[in-house]
């Protein structure tokens, strides 16, 4: 079944960083409105692996495909425009933006009336259009505006009642959910979410969890970047662990938690020599 | 063939004195990712206090050298201690910003000190040659040959042996991993700027040798070289300065061989361009490197810009439309028409430097391609002069965009070097493409403005036209700013990363931001030499790039009401208080280094 409906394969994904190998021939087939997590401790190459995904970097070997087609080391923002949207682990909202502007950001890739598909003078018809601004480019705002309020009701009273503040005065988690809105205003069809729980206390944490719930019920296909164990068990269809740029693990949650070699990497790879030893015991 | 020898020995020795610009230049950018734009201006500073020491105190060369030295290294501690250490936790726009203030400051300080007249500095050395296989070579080359080399022992000595050497090392490779071992990071600053400081100015006064000349126009040719050679060796890469300046030179004497001497600048500009196009971290550095951190929103100062009520903004405007109508002398219209056309100029740089984030250096290079655009179809195809402005400003879009274009992949202070360069390329070609421009001689005669068919020549006439075209201009810049074009541009400028994530291309709206912005530079050039009636390669210069900058600032990054305003204050303000025009650079320097200082957002914010 995941083979019909695939969304995205990775096949042997390589990325080196100098004598590191970040990411080290990973596979990986997420098919359509699955929710894959991928696990792992610090520096596992879990980041990396969004990178090499969404075009921020491009790989030293393997390939990616996306619905069948091969979008190996296309621009981020071609793949933007393919429906590919991601959050980024340390946030990145658009500081001097009010909340608004950074989700309508989001909604970019799908401006039609004010960016007509001409080649060569389309950038100067986009000038001019934004400039005379006819009926049909004011609809099209006002209409993405309309959006952008009903992604911003998913988040509560959150973010309502601050859509005109800038985003550096937002609190923290509130700047997490910008970026979550404004991934939601492309209207994906893949969303990558990098820890979107980081920094949050246990209630917000909840909302977030509740949130991508939802999302996954709506049919959206996530692939999710997640410390938080228990929402990762929760949320996930199959889980993957990484360490060292490696797949060391993949299956559903309770069978990875057990797993001795996933074991292992959380503890330390110091302390793997005696676990070995006790489990053989 | 001895020719060819005699070149590449005067590359060399020219190369060598870049060097100990640039190794100050690699210094500083290790440990602070900071270019050092007053370098240039220690430079300077180096060769008049050897002038003060060998022609007024007659010092032996040996203590001249000493004298130099430690005088420049003085004035780079106090650079570092009052300019930049205040900034340490400022918006990454700041530091840069302080280094431009602070070379104009030591550059005006200089000028009004020794007077803009150029001065013979005597080498103190015998005037003989030595016969070097078919070429020869004097005493002073094998003094610079010998500086260079004593400098790059000394330098390596203490990076390699002292205590602070390796304080130094450490900083420039890990700044927080440095300071939490205990590096006094305060400490490494002070170091690398004395030394820098020292370096450039002993360099400034073997040049001032050299030439047997020197003059406040150094400073700014000596930043340019200094940076385009550490830029090709590498930013931050010590050893790849050294290298990168040897080439700079050998370059410059090979095209100076070929072309002339007045090709020499153009090549090392195209050196630059090219280098910063296919190799942005330079000729040595490891071909790919990890995507750099995220630097969200700290580019420019975060501020709440003041929000002017509309009928007050009509007020303002109606007032200036009927002042004609008061008693009011020529001197206040002609003031406030400078005024106008400085407005527009800061509109297109408010937009590129505020708006998209891309700081310009070289922004009066816009007015030039405006100005003789327009003068010349006036001029030579009769071309009425208010479609001439039109046309101006056309070119100035297309052909400033398509210039500006192949460094939309830079960040930062490399966009302002690149455009720094990319300015002084144009008024190179100005200068060489006589059989266009009419080169050095300049184009006289340009006929006034009219429109219509009936021509402005009253003060009064020329208030209104000027003052129109800046408010159509800044209306329709409001109106870009609404739009989502506004957005894209300023989620650009925060984080590029984050937009290419979403499907916004920097290539598109770089090119759309300086489109705009040059259409409205272009129109304030070609207005101006209307107004002239001469103009030549020289009008429209680096001082006018900084002025518009000074006024962007003021008026808040991005803020086109502010742009007005700063421009209003900045021309006004020197009139009302009768400050003598010597004396303005210097205060716009100080404004800006205040600004950035105290204000950094400006009077009105950044949008």
């Amino acid at each position: 079944m995941a083979e019909q409906s695939g969304m995205l394969s990775l096949r042997g994904l390589t990325r080196r960083f100098g004598g590191l190998t970040a990411v080290d021939a990973i596979d990986l087939d997420l098919a359509k409105g699955e929710l894959i997590s991928i696990i792992g401790p610090n520096g596992a190459g879990k980041t990396t692996l969004f990178n090499l995904v969404t075009g921020l970097d491009r790989p030293d070997a393997g390939n990616v495909s996306f619905e069948g087609q091969d979008i190996t080391g296309l621009s981020p923002e071609r793949l933007a425009a393919e429906g590919i949207a991601r959050t980024f682990q340390l946030g990145r909202v658009f500081g001097n933006l009010s909340v608004m502007d950074n989700v309508l950001i989001g909604a970019h890739t799908r401006l039609r009336a004010v960016k007509p598909a001409v080649p060569v003078i389309g950038p100067l018809l986009e000038l001019g259009l934004a400039l005379l601004r006819p009926s049909s480019v004011k609809a099209e705002e006002e209409r993405l505006r309309e959006e952008v309020k009903a992604v911003l009701a998913r988040f509560g009273e959150r973010l309502l009642p601050r859509i005109d503040q800038p985003a550096y005065s937002l609190s923290y988690a509130n700047r997490r959910r910008v970026e979550i809105a404004r991934a939601l205003a492309l209207k994906p069809r893949l969303l990558l979410l990098d820890e979107p729980t980081a920094g949050m206390n246990p209630t917000e944490t909840a909302e977030m969890q509740a949130l991508v719930a939802e999302l996954k019920a709506e049919g959206l296909t996530i692939l999710l970047i997640e410390h938080k164990l228990e929402m990762v068990m929760r949320l996930s269809d199959r889980v993957i662990v990484m360490d060292e740029g490696k797949k060391i693990a993949e299956g559903p949650g309770e069978q990875v938690r057990t797993d001795p070699k996933v074991i292992e990497a959380y503890l330390g790879h110091g302390l793997s020599g005696t676990a070995e030893q006790e489990s053989a015991a | 063939m001895s020719s060819w020898l005699d070149y590449t020995i005067n590359g060399l020795i020219v190369g060598n004195v870049y060097a100990l610009v640039a190794v100050g230049l690699a210094l500083i950018f290790g440990v602070s990712r900071l270019i050092n734009f007053a370098q240039g201006s220690i430079y300077l500073v180096g060769a008049y206090i050897g002038w003060v020491a060998v022609v007024q105190l007659h010092t032996p060369l040996p203590l001249t050298i000493i004298v130099v030295a430690a005088a420049a290294a003085i004035v780079g501690l106090i650079i570092e201690r009052f300019g930049l250490r205040p900034l340490q936790n400022s918006v990454r726009i700041a530091p840069l910003l302080a280094t431009i203030g602070i070379s104009f400051v030591l550059d005006q300080l200089v000028m009004l000190t020794f007077s803009p007249n150029p001065r013979a500095l005597p080498s103190q050395l015998p005037d003989v040659r030595f016969q070097v296989g078919g070429g020869t070579i004097g005493p002073l080359d094998l003094l610079i040959a010998g500086v260079g080399l004593t400098s790059a022992l000394l330098l390596f000595v203490f990076l390699r042996y002292s205590k602070l050497g390796w304080a130094v090392r450490a900083a420039s490779q890990d700044r927080d991993a440095a300071m939490q071992m205990g590096v006094d990071v305060n400490r490494v600053n002070q170091a690398v700027f004395g030394i820098a400081a020292a370096l450039g100015g002993v360099s400034g006064m073997l040049v001032g040798m050299y030439y047997n000349q020197i003059d406040t126009a150094m400073s700014l040719q000596a930043t340019l070289k200094g940076v385009v050679a550490e830029v090709v060796g590498g930013a931050g890469n010590v050893p790849g300065a050294v290298i990168g300046s040897l080439l700079l030179g050998l370059v410059e004497s090979y095209g100076v061989a070929v072309f002339g001497t007045s090709y020499r600048n153009l090549f090392a500009f195209l050196l630059l361009v090219v280098v910063l196009v296919l190799r942005p971290n330079g000729l040595f550095a490891s071909a790919r490197q990890a995507p750099p951190e995220p630097l969200t929103g700290t580019f420019i100062a975060p501020s709440r810009p003041v929000r002017i009520p509309r009928w007050a903004l009509l007020l303002a405007a109606a007032s200036f439309a009927v002042l004609p109508f008061f008693p009011v002398s020529f001197y206040v219209l002609q003031t406030l028409i400078n005024a106008w056309l400085l407005g527009m100029l800061a509109l297109s740089l408010t937009l590129v430097a505020g708006t998209m984030g891309q700081v310009s250096l070289g922004h009066a290079a816009l007015l030039a391609i405006g100005a003789y655009t327009s003068a010349l179809l006036s001029l030579t195809l009769n071309v009425p002069v208010g479609l001439a402005i039109i046309a101006g400003g056309l070119m100035s879009a297309a052909l400033g965009t398509l210039l500006i274009s192949p460094s939309f992949r830079l960040r930062g202070h490399y966009v302002s070097i690149a455009t720094l360069a990319i300015g002084e390329i144009v008024s190179l070609v100005i200068l060489n493409w006589e059989s266009v421009t009419r080169g050095p001689i300049g184009i006289s005669g340009i006929p006034p403005l009219s429109l219509f068919g009936y021509d402005l020549i009253s003060p009064t006439a020329i208030y209104w036209f000027s003052f129109a075209v800046m408010v159509v201009l800044a209306l329709l810049q409001g109106r870009l700013l609404s739009s989502h074009l506004g957005r894209s541009f300023r989620a650009i400028r925060d984080d590029d990363i984050a937009a290419r994530a979403y499907g916004l291309s920097l290539n598109r709206y770089k090119s759309l931001a300086f489109i705009f912005g040059g259409f409205a530079a272009g129109v304030s050039g070609g207005i101006a030499a209307h107004l002239y009636s001469y103009i030549n390669h020289e009008t429209f210069n680096t001082q006018q790039s900084i002025l518009a900058l000074t006024v962007v600032i003021l008026g808040g990054l991005g803020n086109v009401v502010g742009a007005i305003l700063g421009a209003v204050a900045l021309v006004g303000l020197p009139e009302v208080f009768r400050i003598a025009a010597e004396y303005r650079i210097l205060i716009y320097g100080i404004v800006l280094l205040l600004l950035v200082r105290f204000r950094p957002q400006g009077l009105l914010g950044t949008i």
